[in-house]
């Protein structure tokens, strides 16, 4: 008979941080803009998560108030950032992190 | 037994989708996997009672900022796969390796050391902030966001319409010595400032302007 372990909010800390780690080695790693950008993607819903853990561990509503705003600027980042990987591709379609040059007035 | 199954699925479906990012040859999919952690911690967020959170979450990262990725990927062309066998920089995958588990290890071993409390904070009973049993979150949240945080709410518009400025300054595709080259653009100056000079013509000799003359004289 399997034990049933409980699920603590520990265990939703772990996956978070396990989350966020693979978006930092990803960011590191790759050098196509559109991916490095999805792996920041992870990175903040990894920290979303762990806010969410924190609100309902402590039993404070504030840190469900900061996902959203979370969101908000994720949304926002996303567009400014979308707007520079597309003006860069449009000028050269190869390029990688490392062409960001080409972008230069 | 429920939350720990729950847990365990989506938590697989989370990892799962996070090495897909990076591990993907092919953009398109790496984007596909994303879809699937967002999903994913959409799941954990309902296990945690955060009901609104996971529809947000939904709806804005799967439904919108995906979409937008895809978009850019399809409209651009640049789908293809990529090829990673090689290494840009020496060492990088390396120092790469080294620092996410230096991260790794040391959020862990922050959350080991507080013996599952991870910050030392305790629930405090009786806060204006607490989570009250029996509400909805929504309302907590909306009611969070629009007394305490009201201020810093009215700031994200303000970001918004920023975001929204830059990306069109960003990608807009029409240059101006473009505009000078095309024919179609220099016809219609031209019969612009044509209008334009006939227009001064008739102005000049309207009754309105003899009229001036006259009363002048």
């Amino acid at each position: 008979m399997l034990a049933v372990a409980e699920v603590t909010p520990a265990w939703y800390l772990v996956l978070g941080s396990l989350i966020f780690t693979i978006g930092a080695v990803g960011l590191l790693v790759r050098r196509n803009p559109l991916v490095m950008f999805m792996c920041v993607e992870l990175m903040l819903n990894a920290v979303t998560l762990t806010f969410v853990t924190f609100s309902r561990m402590l039993r404070d509503v504030h840190g469900m108030t900061t996902v959203v705003f979370v969101l908000v600027v994720a949304a926002a980042e996303v567009v400014v950032g979308l707007g520079i990987i597309v003006a860069l591709l449009r000028k050269q379609p190869t390029a990688t992190a490392d062409d960001l040059t080409v972008l230069k007035g | 037994m429920v939350e720990l199954i729950v847990f365990l699925v989506a938590g697989a479906i989370c990892l799962g989708g996070a090495v897909g990012v990076i591990v993907n040859r092919n953009p398109v999919h790496a984007a596909l996997s994303l879809v699937a952690t967002l999903f994913g911690i959409a799941v954990l967020f309902i296990a945690q009672e955060a009901h609104f959170l996971a529809a947000v979450q939904v709806i804005v990262y799967a439904g919108a900022i995906v979409i937008l990725f895809l978009f850019v990927l399809m409209l651009l062309g640049v789908d293809r796969a990529e090829d990673l066998t090689v290494e840009p920089i020496r060492g990088q995958r390396l120092g790469a390796a080294i620092v996410g588990i230096a991260a790794l290890a040391l959020t862990l071993i922050a959350f080991a050391s507080t013996s599952g409390e991870a910050t030392g904070a305790r629930p405090q009973a009786g806060a204006p902030n607490e989570i009250a049993e029996g509400v909805a979150d929504i309302e907590q949240i909306g009611e969070s966001l629009f007394t305490d945080h009201l201020f810093a709410f009215e700031i994200t518009s303000v970001l918004l319409v920023i975001a929204i400025v830059g990306a069109v300054m960003l990608s807009r595709r029409v240059r101006r010595d473009e505009l000078v080259e095309d024919p179609l653009v220099e016809a219609h100056r031209a019969e612009l400032e044509a209008r334009a000079a006939r227009a001064a013509e008739g102005a000049e000799d309207s009754p309105a302007a003899a009229h001036d003359e006259e009363v002048q004289a």
